[in-house]
């Protein structure tokens, strides 16, 4: 009988930390009552925060389970960054979890399982590893869309992401089964081999576009878009904020890891996808958010143009795109938490939760600070310089300049001057209408995350230095 | 070997005969049986291609598990598959039509089709060869080491499945009555027996 080591499981430190608070809070929250959830939110956060510092002792560059699963700067960076917006996105629950009725306890542990699929995602090295850690990601999403289950909005949205994410997994699912079969190798680095000497059979590209159509439905890129919007206007606006950040940082990485890490070699077969995903999105993104009224698919519509530009970046196929691709993540996670901060604290005595843009009417009269900071943050999201948005996208589309691909730059710069008309138009109502009844004073969670992102967007050249020099590092994790 | 070919026809003689049935029984749990009978004959086929660990897990969660939640749920629901097949005549010319189009696009593809012949050099075999092991025990050897990993991820989605389940569907009932086990074990003969004396043609005041 011939005897196989347990491989190291050292590097597996932090996911095991995470799932191991989720089982613990689970039977905890079981066993007491509503009043108990606080508490348990904040331990997920600690459990998150004890995540983060595990990641953070672990030295990059190890591999383990035969190279399956990665730990390199790459991950470290952005499993840290999509933690955080886990952490955030929990945080903002507990304001919100006092006034609304959203008091159960299975939320944050869902949210913990659905960190721990989303850091199996971004360390993934192995088709397996992508699928099973998107399953573990999606399907904890999916319950918390339709957590509100006594209100038809949510439970609708709730079915729809269900649906349409069980046929992208099954076009996933196919693509990897091609991919296998033709090269012979699930693993990232062997599939790199295989195709090695540049010209990839008909089987593997017909693999390849179908796991990346799985992928850009993750990231909700354009023609992979149409779940976004009714699910950002149907879940709970806590599960909103998490969906809209955290979750697309973790896609975005695995979109980045599956294409330079799996598909190197063959890199001008799926530039092309990438550019036509990129396109469409920015263009989708910029035209169709012009005519919304609920500021939750306004942002869905954002969202759907961020993908784009941070494609840009991925298009581009160079390390400067790379960096641009994670300096992009980063800021877009950041500016949406604080704007979604904002449109928690849309809330009025007698109406209870607004989500109307018309409802931010006057806004800058009746709470001037939050005006304030929404403003910027839109500024910030629109790409309008001095302020943060503009560098990340600088970055990206400066990248596809040096990549030789200046017509994509110029849509991007195009595009993204329309999409400055909505955000401008948001503005323009909180700035110059006549203003309505005045909203509810915020949590202090929400009030802090506000600032921070505020601030951020103002005085991030306070933390540019580190930032830029972390994502670089990041990015030659693949170089 | 004439005995093993003579099992192969029998098993997908009975595997397509159920198969085409299942589509075209009009009782739905007639076709529910029918699956049973085609997943049983490909257990069949399975075992006598050596995949022996392939063909027990067809059966066991297949028709064991799969099959009869099916059964449960055509016979709970009541589902009227006369008016679901309303309309198949009409839709017959074009259904047909398309698939005939399917068909000879996927005739031409596959007859110009031919493996390239580096697929052949990159078929790896990941597992011992299966004179040495049988297949059950190879996929024991890796799927408690090398994707051990896997195996727990698989279950912590499970785990999300469960919670979801719950989440979504479980309510607690103010009024609904439940055992409870200490409470009727506490209880003494005091408190729950009393003898009266009644007087004859008197009755009881309670």
């Amino acid at each position: 009988m011939n005897h196989i080591d347990l491989p190291s499981l050292a590097p597996l430190l932090p996911e095991i930390i995470l799932a191991l608070f989720a089982i613990v809070l689970l039977m905890a929250g079981a066993f007491s009552d509503e009043e108990a959830t606080p508490t348990i939110s904040i331990m997920a956060i600690v459990g998150i925060i004890g995540a983060i510092v595990a990641i953070c002792l672990t030295t990059p560059g190890q591999t383990t389970f035969d190279g399956a699963y990665i730990v390199d700067g790459f991950a470290r960076y952005l499993k840290i960054l999509a933690l955080i917006g886990a952490a955030i996105s929990i945080l903002m629950t507990i304001g919100f979890a006092r006034h609304q009725a959203f008091g159960r306890f299975e939320y944050p542990v869902l949210i913990l399982l659905s960190a721990v699929g989303m850091m199996l995602m971004i360390s993934a090295n192995d088709m397996i590893g992508v699928y099973l850690g998107l399953e573990l990601q999606s399907l904890a999403i999916y319950c918390a869309v339709a957590i509100n289950r006594d209100s038809t909005r949510s439970t609708e949205a709730g079915l729809k992401y269900f649906v349409l994410g069980a046929l992208s997994s099954g076009m996933l699912l196919y693509g990897i089964t091609l991919i296998y079969g033709f090269t012979g190798a699930t693993i990232f680095p062997d599939i790199a081999r295989v195709l090695s000497d540049g010209d990839a059979s008909l089987g593997v590209i017909f693999g390849l576009v179908f796991v990346m159509a799985g992928l850009a439905f993750k990231v909700s890129a354009v023609p992979f878009h149409m779940w976004t919007p009714d699910v950002y206007e149907g879940a709970p606006s806590p599960v909103t904020a998490f969906l809209a950040a955290a979750p697309k940082v973790a896609a975005m990485a695995l979109f980045t890891r599956v294409v330079f890490s799996a598909f190197e070699p063959i890199s001008t077969d799926w530039q092309q996808i990438v550019i036509f995903l990129s396109i469409m999105s920015m263009v989708l993104g910029a035209f169709a958010a012009i005519g919304q009224t609920n500021i939750k698919r306004l942002m869905a519509y954002s969202s759907i143009g961020h993908m784009g530009y941070a494609l840009v970046g991925l298009a581009a196929g160079s390390p400067e795109g790379v960096t641009g691709v994670v300096v992009y993540m980063t800021i877009y996670m950041i500016t949406t938490l604080g704007t979604f901060a904002c449109i928690l604290g849309m809330r009025r005595a007698d109406e209870g939760m607004v989500e109307d843009i018309s409802d931010l009417a006057g806004l800058v009269r009746t709470k001037p600070w939050m005006a304030a900071a929404f403003t910027l943050l839109l500024f910030s999201l629109a790409g309008i310089p001095p302020l943060v948005g503009f560098f990340a996208k600088f970055y990206v589309f400066l990248a596809a300049v040096k990549a030789d691909l200046i017509p994509l730059a110029i849509i991007g710069v195009l595009s993204s001057a329309v999409s400055a008309f909505y955000y401008l138009r948001v503005i323009k109502i909180m700035m110059f209408d006549d203003p309505r009844d005045r909203f509810e004073p915020m949590a202090g969670e929400l009030r802090t995350v506000l600032a921070v992102a505020g601030a951020f967007s103002l005085l991030f050249f306070l933390v540019w230095t580190p930032i830029l020099s972390a994502a670089t590092a990041a990015a030659q994790s693949f170089f | 070997m004439t005995i093993a070919s003579l099992f192969f026809y029998l098993f997908a003689v009975v595997l397509l005969a159920s198969a085409l049935m299942v589509i075209s029984s009009r009782n739905p749990v007639h076709s529910v049986l029918f699956l049973i009978l085609a997943f049983l004959n490909g257990a069949g086929i399975f075992m006598l291609t050596g995949a022996e660990f392939l063909a027990l897990i067809l059966i066991v969660v297949y028709v064991g598990a799969v099959l009869v939640l099916f059964l449960f749920v055509v016979m709970m629901l009541d589902v009227d598959f006369a008016q679901l097949r309303q309309g198949f005549m009409q839709y017959l010319p074009v259904g047909a039509l398309v698939g005939i189009v399917l068909l000879v696009e996927l005739i031409l593809v596959l007859g110009a089709y031919t493996l390239a012949p580096a697929v052949a050099e990159h078929v790896v075999v990941p597992i011992p060869p299966p004179s040495e092991v049988s297949n059950t025990e190879a996929l024991g050897l890796v799927l408690y080491t090398r994707y051990a990993f896997y195996f727990q991820v698989c279950g912590l989605i499970l785990l999300v499945a469960m919670v979801g389940a719950i989440v979504l569907t479980l309510r607690h009932q103010a009024n609904a009555k439940r055992q409870n086990v200490a409470a009727q074990v506490n209880r003494s003969v005091e408190d729950s027996v009393e003898v009266r004396d009644v007087a004859s043609g008197r009755g009881l005041q309670l």
